[in-house]
Formats: structure tokens, sequence, C-alpha cells
């Protein structure tokens, strides 16, 4: 890959940062835009979270990950610690995987 | 207005300290599979810090490196990475009435910003303990990252399949902890569910990267929704826990432990 659109993609990324923390705070004193803008991380987020879990090649995908997540997902129900929570949603996958490989 | 608050007690810093290190930890673990990818797909190692340092955004670097492994060129490679950054755009925004950043700390904190120091921030009760959150939180991850970084690409081939220890679940198990106290808000759960729902929905007819940019416009969904009423506080005074500029997400949605965060769940809470 060329500098040329590495120095592009950095310059772009550091645009985007600047450029949300310059928005007027005018733009921000109607009750539906800061409603809307504290929600965006959490869709933002939400969509990480199932493309990484459940697309494979752009083809929805059920597997060991999905496991992994919802191993995750009990965990931050019980209120684990942000380690626990990452580490068992890691080795339920891994350990599923290991299985796969064994058997 | 907002009481300014620059004192946070001792041990509020402390435990904040605390979680930033733990969510390091976990940006470690998967800086380690980006190097390595990152080698893997192509780039330098020079390359690779580069985009450490500089870029610094770990789903944008490594949606930009998958690009390439799936055979992308660097204009697609790039252009996925910026569409990924479209977020910062929203978290600038969201950070912005609790940021407040001096003219003189305005580029460090754009450069800082990430989806860990965001999440860690927003999900503070106050003004004070949002900064101090997002400027611990940003230094360590910055730190972390980069030095990970550094470790998995000259690690290289002997790293090159994350998969083996679970690494690409890592990063969706950190989100999800990281999101979770939003999702004790009506607001946040309905559009966590939507989200996740339309970004796996146009998987495949758009390309790597566009379905989470897609999906952050289900945001504007909130607005169909009724606005929520403001409850008691539970005797705390309403006006702490609101930042000026009032993100109305920010209110708690119930008084059980609500001061919450994703890493602090093992404090006294």
């Amino acid at each position: 890959m060329s500098w040329t659109w590495i120095l592009l993609a950095t310059a772009a990324c550091f645009a985007l940062k600047l450029a949300g923390l310059l928005v007027p705070e005018s733009a921000l004193d109607r009750p539906a835009v800061a409603r809307v803008a504290g929600v965006v991380p959490v869709a933002l987020l939400a969509a990480l979270i199932t493309t990484q879990t459940f697309v494979h090649q752009q083809q929805l995908a059920v597997d060991e990950r999905a496991v992994g997540l919802a191993v995750a997902g009990v965990a931050v129900w019980l209120r684990a610690p942000f380690l626990v929570v990452v580490v068992t949603g890691a080795a339920a996958t891994a350990g599923l995987r290991w299985l796969d490989l064994a058997g | 207005m907002v009481q300014e608050q620059d004192q946070l007690p001792r041990k509020e810093k402390a435990r904040l300290v605390r979680d930033a290190l733990g969510v390091g930890l976990a940006v470690g673990a998967y800086g380690l599979s980006y190097g390595a990818l990152a080698v893997s797909s192509g780039l330098s190692v020079g390359q690779t810090q580069f985009l450490s340092l500089l870029l610094y955004g770990g789903s944008a670097q490594l949606a930009l490196v998958g690009t390439l492994a799936a055979g992308g060129g660097g204009a697609a490679a790039s252009a996925t990475a910026t569409l990924l950054g479209v977020r910062s755009l929203f978290y600038g925004v969201s950070l912005r009435p609790v940021l407040d950043a001096r003219p003189r700390l305005l580029l460090p904190a754009a450069h800082l910003l990430s989806d860990e120091s965001t999440a860690m921030a927003i999900a503070k009760q106050t003004p004070s303990a949002s900064r101090f959150a997002y400027w611990v939180t940003g230094s360590v991850v910055f730190l972390f990252w980069n030095l990970t970084t550094l470790v998995g690409a000259l690690a290289g081939s002997l790293l090159a399949d994350p998969k083996v220890l679970g690494l690409d679940v890592a990063s969706s198990a950190a989100f999800l902890a990281l999101v979770a106290p939003r999702l004790r808000e009506r607001d946040g759960r309905f559009v966590f569910v939507l989200a996740g729902l339309v970004a796996v929905a146009v998987s495949p007819f758009v390309g790597s990267g566009l379905p989470v940019v897609i999906a952050g416009l289900t945001a504007l969904s909130v607005l169909l929704l009724p606005t929520v009423r403001p409850r008691q506080q539970d005797g705390r005074n309403p006006n702490d826990e609101v930042p000026e500029g009032g993100l109305a997400d920010r209110v708690p949605a119930d008084g059980l432990g609500a001061g919450d965060s994703a890493a602090g769940r093992g404090g006294a809470s």
C-alpha cells in the first residue's frame, strides 16, 4: 500500500475527530440533536459488535464468535469486571476452535 | 449552570485510572493482532506503526488492514478507514459539552478520541469525572495500542492468526462491556438492537466498513420514541447529573448502579 493513501486516510480521520469537537455549541442547543448525538456511539458500537460477530465475508454467519459473545454477554449481565468479560468471551471462542481442530 | 468541580476525590480518580488500565489491557490484546495482521496484509512495520501513532483508530486501522487482506487496493482501504472514522465526528459532538477542551488542548483531545475514551467519558455522571476519564483512558489506550502494535508487527507471522486465541471476539466483548451501561436506558436499548440488526442486514450488499456507518444513521430513530419524562433523582441534585448543553441520554435510567461504568463493575457500587 502506498504512503499516499496512508497519509490521506490519516488526514481524513484526524479532520473528522477535530470537526466533531469544533461543532458550534449552538448546534447542540436543540434537544433533538443532543438526543441523537448521545445515542450515535451506541449505534456504532452495536454495529461493530454484530458485524464483527455475525458477519463473515459479507455473509451472515453464526459460529464460535457468537458463542464467545454470548459468554461475554452473560459476564456483563453478572456484572463481571471488564477484563473478565473480555477474557471469558475470547477464551470461549478459542476453546471451541481448539475443540474443532482437535476433533 | 453546572458547578465546575475541578477536584475529583482521590478515590474516584484511582478508580478511573484502574478502569483505564483495564481497557488498555483489552485494547493491547487487540493491538497485538492488529500489528500482526497489518504486517501479514502487506504493510511495512513502519506503515503499521505510523497508522497507530497518527491515524489512531482501532477499528479504522483494522478495517484498512482487513480490506487490504481481502484484496482491496489502497484507495478502497483508505476509504473504508475514513468511513469508519466518520463516527468520531459524532463522538466529538457528544463529547463537546462534556469535554469542554481549551483551545490549547483541542488538538491532543482530538487525537486521543477513540471508541474507548468516548465510551468511558460518556458513561460518567459528572463533567469533571467525564473529563478525567477521557484524558486518562485516551492516554493509556494510546500507549498500550502503540506498544502492542509494535510488538505485534515485530512478532509478525508468529501471531498471524489471532483467531486461535479468540482475539477477534475480544474486541466485540470489549465493545459490549463498554456499551452496557447505556443499555439500561430505553433509548440506548432501542438503538443498540436496531443498529445491530441493520448492520448485519446490509452487510451482504455494501462494502466492508459501510454497514457500521449506515447503522449509525439508526441513531436518528430515537426521535421517533417519546421523550423520557425526567425521573426523581433519588435525592441527588439533578443539576449535578446533566452537563452543560444537556446530553439527554446522560440522565440515568434508574438509580441502581447508575454510576457504574462498564469497567468499574467490580467496584463498590
